[in-house]
């Protein structure tokens, strides 16, 4: 079976498709660098490309910014060789969004000026709220980048035959040029061009199945219940357990707005309401890509089989990939694989660009230099700290290399929902928050989500090959969030303090009439 | 500038998010808790090929979709324009 699939499949050898259109896209994306730069001159450009994105291209690069590698070739993987179970996470993936849209774009963006800590720091004691949230965000970061620069190694490898450390260092090397020269402008646009190649790819994809099928899904998936039994079309043994479920849905649910760099794409349109319209494009974007994963994956399950696309890799990930091949030859598997490629190289541009944010906006500018530095210290600032975090982005790449390190993605989302989520939303909505609260919520919940998932049988059982674990929930959401809500909630009631509940007031007011209006 | 007109339009704003947070809550665990606890509801064949599980999969997506488009049809329409009286 093996040697025969090796004949077949030409993944991982030399492929010159994918070569050149991997060269095309480096090509473009640098040529939008050197533009960008012309126009990066202050923090302003750097962090939030001057306010100058319209809420479409927003709307296109916030799903740039969320439609990773892992989503895109993980549960195409997913769904061909478990079916229906696969889909739980095409739906997972979605329902954060509409969370997004209601409770934090519109206030995020007139709160706030770069980051997220702008907005929870908004009334409340600057240094320690900025040191708080910096935590958070670095630890999100740090786990998503992990887990994209892995993913990366060991995709590039297995896709053009490249060692592990060069792929690494590729992703690496191009992803600072992106942020360090072209700042915001530059990521964004590299989001809206990966954005606009993933989604075409995959549609492509999505056709080429149909035409196969009389142009109808239940066909496609009655020719997979044919072949592997009808248990495909149904739920399996992935949900055996439904608080294991329930918690890993609100870490994907309220995670998604708590995740630095997509907040931080608020900032680059010019106001509120741009921001609420980038977001109902995201979602419909985001949406459709996901639907069509249903497509593909069940795509690859009828014409590749699950079999065949577990010889290639035990973890399915190369269904997509496999099934471009088998419907459109060696051509179409390189743009592909070009694509996601493409897609990891945007992804972490985006994610380092939010780290350097924390570094340096909120912890050099307004905890080190007390809001005192110059516009140049400032921009300086944020250019060392991309550099610094890129490498230690490639070296923890390669720290982390031949680990499993899948369940990084789902702890970042954990993080994010449980740290960063509350105490945004008590910031913007809660009248008695204050800053011994806000800085417990932030601390406890990364520290809780971090000490949970370790004693997990994420961590204990499949990662350290112990036989039990002492907690028992795989994703700590559901005990984290409203640990984090909880003793925010407690803390500030406890420290109630008069000035920070009548500057709630200004922040009212703020939140929806947005700063200029408000100064005025 | 009214304080009592802006706390009014915070009151509704905040009365539409929190019951929109809600259905998405509602739709994405109410899925969630089907398929843990009635498999067999969800195995139901509604046409050949197409189970309940995979519609109400695609419907939890199309009305995500939705409950953005409701709200953005509202703050476009109601909210900007009563935020544009109150600036005067």
């Amino acid at each position: 079976m093996l040697a025969l699939l090796q004949t077949v499949t030409r993944i991982g050898e030399p492929n010159t498709v994918a070569m050149g259109f991997f060269f095309l896209f480096i090509a473009t994306t640098l040529g939008i660098t050197w533009w960008a730069a012309r126009r990066t001159r202050t923090t302003e450009h750097f962090y939030a490309a001057g306010r100058s994105i319209s809420p479409g291209q927003n709307g296109v690069a916030l799903a740039g910014d969320y439609m990773s590698a892992a989503s895109f070739l993980g549960i195409a993987g997913l769904v061909s060789t478990t079916g229906f179970d696969g889909l739980i996470y095409s739906t997972g993936w979605l329902v954060g969004w509409p969370v997004v849209l209601f409770l934090i774009a519109e206030p995020l963006r007139n709160l706030g000026k770069y980051t997220f800590a702008d907005v929870v720091a908004v009334r409340l004691r600057q240094t320690p709220v900025r040191i708080a949230a910096a935590v958070g965000t670095l630890a999100t970061v740090s786990l998503y980048l992990i887990a994209q620069m892995v993913g990366a190694g060991g995709l590039i490898r297995l896709m053009f035959g490249i060692r592990y450390e060069a792929a690494v260092a590729t992703v690496g090397a191009a992803m600072i040029a992106y942020v360090l020269f072209g700042g915001m402008l530059a990521t964004t646009w590299v989001q809206i061009v990966k954005a606009v190649l993933l989604m075409s790819g995959a549609a492509i994809l999505a056709l080429l199945v149909l035409s196969r099928f009389h142009w109808s899904p239940a066909a496609l998936f009655a020719a997979a219940a044919d072949q592997y039994g009808a248990g495909v079309l149904a739920p399996g043994r992935l949900v055996s357990k439904p608080l294991d479920a329930v918690s890993l849905g609100l870490a994907l649910m309220f995670g998604t707005a708590g995740l630095p760099h997509i907040l931080m794409r608020f900032y680059t349109v010019p106001d509120a309401k741009s921001a609420r319209t980038s977001v109902f494009y995201a979602t419909g974007l985001i949406g459709f890509f996901y639907l069509m994963t249903f497509i593909i994956g069940f795509g690859a399950m009828v014409l590749v089989g699950p079999a065949a696309i577990k010889a290639v890799e035990p973890g399915g990930n190369m269904a997509a990939p496999l099934l471009a091949e088998f419907l459109g030859g060696t051509p179409f598997l390189g743009f592909i694989a070009a694509v996601a490629f493409a897609t990891i190289l945007a992804v972490v541009a985006g994610l380092t660009l939010s780290g350097a944010a924390a570094l340096s906006h909120d912890l050099w500018v307004s905890v080190v230099r007390k809001e005192l530095a110059g516009a140049d210290e400032q921009l300086k600032v944020a250019r060392i700290a991309t550099v610094g975090l890129g490498i230690l982005g490639v070296l923890l790449g390669i720290t982390f290399k031949g680990q499993n390190v899948a369940f990084m993605v789902g702890l970042a989302f954990a993080i994010a929902a449980s740290a960063n989520f509350p105490a945004l939303v008590l910031s913007i909505f809660w009248r008695r928050y204050t800053t011994a609260g806000a800085v417990t919520s932030m601390v406890l919940g990364t520290l809780s989500t971090l000490v949970l998932i370790y004693l997990s049988p994420t961590l204990q059982i499949d990662v350290l090959k112990h036989p039990t674990a002492w907690f028992p929930l795989r994703n700590p959401a559901l005990v984290t969030m409203p640990l984090s809500f909880l003793s925010g909630i407690v803390v500030s009631l406890l420290t109630a303090n008069q000035e920070e509940k009548l500057g709630f007031d200004g922040v009212a007011r703020r939140m929806h009439l947005g700063a200029a209006e408000v100064k005025g | 500038m009214s304080d009592a007109r802006l706390h009014q339009l915070a009151a509704t704003r905040w009365r539409l998010q929190i019951a929109l947070t809600l259905a998405m809550v509602a739709l994405y665990f109410g899925f969630i808790l089907l398929i843990a606890y009635d498999k067999e509801l969800l195995a139901r064949l509604i046409v050949p090929g197409l189970s309940l599980g995979i519609l109400l999969g695609a419907l939890v997506i199309v009305s995500s979709w939705l409950l953005t488009w409701v709200y953005v049809r509202w703050a476009n329409t109601h909210y900007d324009a009563e935020l544009d009286r109150l600036r005067g």
